[in-house]
């Protein structure tokens, strides 16, 4: 940060959930924003610049949404030290702008008159103001600023009024200022009783009734939509309807930009293929970066889509109606409501699906749902399925227009399932015992999607979801590259190039080891590039069999042809077996890279991939010793 | 009467007399989210199946509970 930024005023916004603090954000600081997290925690750090009228540049903060400042979440913990000045490498705010729905008064003047006493200057926006004159309310300003002892500016924060009388308001605030340097940290602060509480909404009552002329009237819509969105039985179908819509999205419209990517990668290999001479920085180039991040950006489009799904769904307040029917679905294993979304999204990529436990609030609920999302079946196992049941499952009915074939596919499917919510009950009866944290939440007023917030929502999504691809991924990839490349084979070798590499000793290395599972070492060699991503192996097992794509044409010829190399070569123990790894096994270098950063340690993904190990190290043993044991070895 | 609002059906209404949880922070919350003495609630949906969570409107707004936190709220009705 430049010197002028660090002197230039901090203003905190600070409003409770649903207020519309981050639109106000987003038309205070338009695009001029960085994205981080505050030291030590998870949380994330917003913070963007704006200038006044009179061309002072101001910094704006934006905190996490809190109903009061007695904290319980990690993001409230925040919100509480920032305002407090305690967060450690935080400056403390100079001037507080409390941000309050107007239409949701009666609850969100508590924080504002808790903001208040903090005795920094406060600046209140009256936010949503234009829903709250359409409901009938009639507010006297002027009464409420007095009352509550700070200026007060109403703010449509979503269509950009209010936006120049606030920063009017801000510095005019911040010009009145005794000018002592720093602020300073507060430090008299005592977490509330409930006896405070009580007095303070006493005091917000006595606060509305000086100040509304006319009070609101019921929000009729809301109550409309609800009857059908709550209903016991529309209301689930409905939900089903999203959700099938949602996968709909996933599967087929990111379909198009998949291959558009997916045929840009390959031209990009070719095309560096040509004019670099044939060698290792070539091979680097090709195999490695472009291979390996060409590999995760197909994935874009369908993370992309996902999350406009979420943040249009969460927007317009239908999110946490979803949360409110599955909660006691998800309360039977010891999650809330709020992880149904993150685990659903697991389906078509758990990386995603990690991003999205942001919603979760309790630290224990999000880190059990964050362990147990790469056990749903993302899309990237299905290359791998589709292969080994083409290969060993026969085309036969099984019930039915049913046949074998998609029995076995349902069936993995539902494995993953079963292991997850298996998991769920395990990690919360051991790692995470105590309490079920209780379901309390707001079903706020719906709204229409605000637009630029949506897209602002995806663009950050794709701007870390590119990052990442650019850092973590391409350097797991070179190195996956190089272990697969060197040494090179020596000139006249029979076998494929990859058994002389590392990966291949260490194929060889680790064959007693897996052994019991009924893995080769040729399993062993194409597991490893597969343990960077799942789909990987499939194009491994063809380099480890030597089956070359006869015609760029046609890669369902290679296909067929390993299918048919497998099913010669292996057991159907070993197939079965093979299965069992890929719906346990957390293979997946991307996973492992979003939740270290979700989770700020490398702990929780280190310990991932150990119990994600085991676990398939035991399901695959089983599997296999018991088909052999069926007779069929 | 006083009963418990985990208790009320839906459709069901009356004022809030007693916000005592055993947890401290449980009832310091409540309030927080405008469930305090002397307001009106109604409890207006329930989830589907159980019937368990339940969503009550109270201070204008809607508020989505399970019925176990909501058994330490009593309610005149």
């Amino acid at each position: 940060m430049s010197t002028l930024a660090q002197e230039s005023p901090l203003i905190a916004l600070a409003g409770s959930p649903n207020c519309g603090k981050t639109a106000l954000f987003n038309a205070l600081t338009g695009g001029r924003q960085k994205v981080g997290n505050y030291a030590g925690v998870t949380v994330e750090r917003k913070q963007g610049s704006t200038r006044t009228a009179s061309g002072r540049e101001l910094q704006i903060l934006d905190l996490p949404g809190t109903y009061s400042l007695d904290a319980r979440t990690p993001d409230e913990e925040v919100t509480r030290d920032v305002l407090l000045g305690h967060a450690a490498e935080e400056r403390v705010p100079g001037l507080l702008v409390a941000v309050a729905d107007a239409t949701n008064l009666e609850r969100n003047l508590s924080l504002v008159l808790e903001l208040r006493d903090l005795g920094r200057p406060v600046v209140l926006a009256l936010n949503m103001m234009d829903l709250a004159r359409s409901r009938g309310l009639e507010l006297d300003l002027d009464a409420l600023a007095r009352e509550l002892g700070v200026p007060v500016v109403p703010t449509v924060a979503v269509k950009r009024r209010g936006i120049p009388e606030l920063l009017e308001a801000i510095e005019s605030r911040l010009g009145a200022l005794p000018d002592a340097g720093a602020p300073r940290p507060a430090a008299d602060w005592k977490k509330p009783k409930a006896e405070d509480v009580r007095l303070r909404f006493l005091e917000v009552d006595r606060v509305l009734r000086a100040a509304v002329r006319r009070p609101l009237a019921p929000t009729l819509w809301t109550d409309r939509i609800d009857r059908i969105v709550l209903h016991p039985m529309w209301g689930s179908l409905l939900l089903l309807v999203v959700l099938a819509l949602m996968f709909q999205a996933i599967f087929s419209w990111a379909e198009l930009p998949k291959t558009l990517i997916q045929g840009g990668v390959g031209w990009l290999g070719q095309t560096v293929s040509t004019i670099l001479p044939e060698g290792p920085l070539q091979s680097l180039l090709v195999d490695g970066v472009i291979a390996g991040v060409g590999g995760v950006l197909v994935f874009l489009p369908q993370i992309l889509l996902l999350f406009a799904f979420i943040l249009v769904l969460e927007d317009s307040g239908y999110m946490a109606r979803a949360a409110f029917l599955m909660d006691n679905l998800m309360g039977r294993v010891g999650l809330n409501g709020r992880s149904f979304i993150p685990l659903l999204s697991s389906y078509a990529c758990a990386i995603p699906g990690i991003m999205a436990t942001r919603t979760i609030a309790d630290r224990r609920d999000r880190l059990i749902t964050i362990l147990v999302a790469p056990l749903t079946t993302c899309s990237a196992r299905l290359p791998v399925y589709t292969l080994l049941i083409a290969a060993f499952v026969p085309d036969r009915p099984l019930l039915g227009p049913i046949g074998m074939q998609a029995g076995v596919m349902m069936a993995l499917y539902l494995g993953g399932i079963v292991a997850a919510l298996g998991m769920a009950v395990i990690f919360r009866r051991t790692l995470f015992r105590g309490p079920t944290p209780e379901l309390l939440m707001e079903l706020p007023t719906y709204k229409m999607p605000a637009w630029g917030n949506v897209t602002y929502g995806l663009w950050e999504r794709a701007r870390l979801f590119v990052r990442r691809a650019g850092t973590v991924i391409l350097a797991l990839s070179v190195v996956v590259w190089f272990l697969s490349t060197y040494p090179k084979a020596p000139a006249g070798a029979a076998g494929p190039a990859i058994d002389s590499s590392y990966a291949g000793r260490i194929g060889h290395a680790i064959e007693p080891l897996i052994r019991p599972l009924g893995f080769d070492w040729r399993i062993g060699v194409a597991l490893i590039p597969g343990f960077a991503a799942r789909e990987v192996m499939v194009s491994a097992l063809a380099t480890v069999y030597s089956i070359e794509a006869k015609g760029e044409a046609d890669p369902g010829n290679m296909t067929q042809a390993l299918g048919q190399a497998l099913h010669q070569s292996w057991s159907t123990a070993t197939a079965a077996s093979l299965l069992v790894w890929y719906i346990l096994a957390l293979q997946c270098l991307s996973t492992v890279a979003v939740t270290r950063r979700e989770t700020n340690s490398w702990r929780w993904p280190l310990f991932m991939l150990g119990y994600l190990t085991v676990l398939a190290y035991l399901g695959s043993f089983l599997t296999y010793q018991g088909f052999r044991l069926l007779g069929w070895g | 009467m006083k009963v418990r609002l985990g208790e009320l059906a839906k459709g069901q209404a009356g004022v809030i007399v007693a916000v005592s949880a055993a947890d401290d922070s449980l009832t310091r919350r409540f309030m927080e989210m405008g469930l305090l003495e002397g307001c009106r609630i109604e409890l207006v949906h329930a989830a589907p199946f159980t019937g368990d969570p339940i969503a009550v409107r109270a201070r204008g707004a809607l508020i989505a509970l399970r019925r176990r936190e909501a058994n330490q709220i009593e309610v005149e009705v």
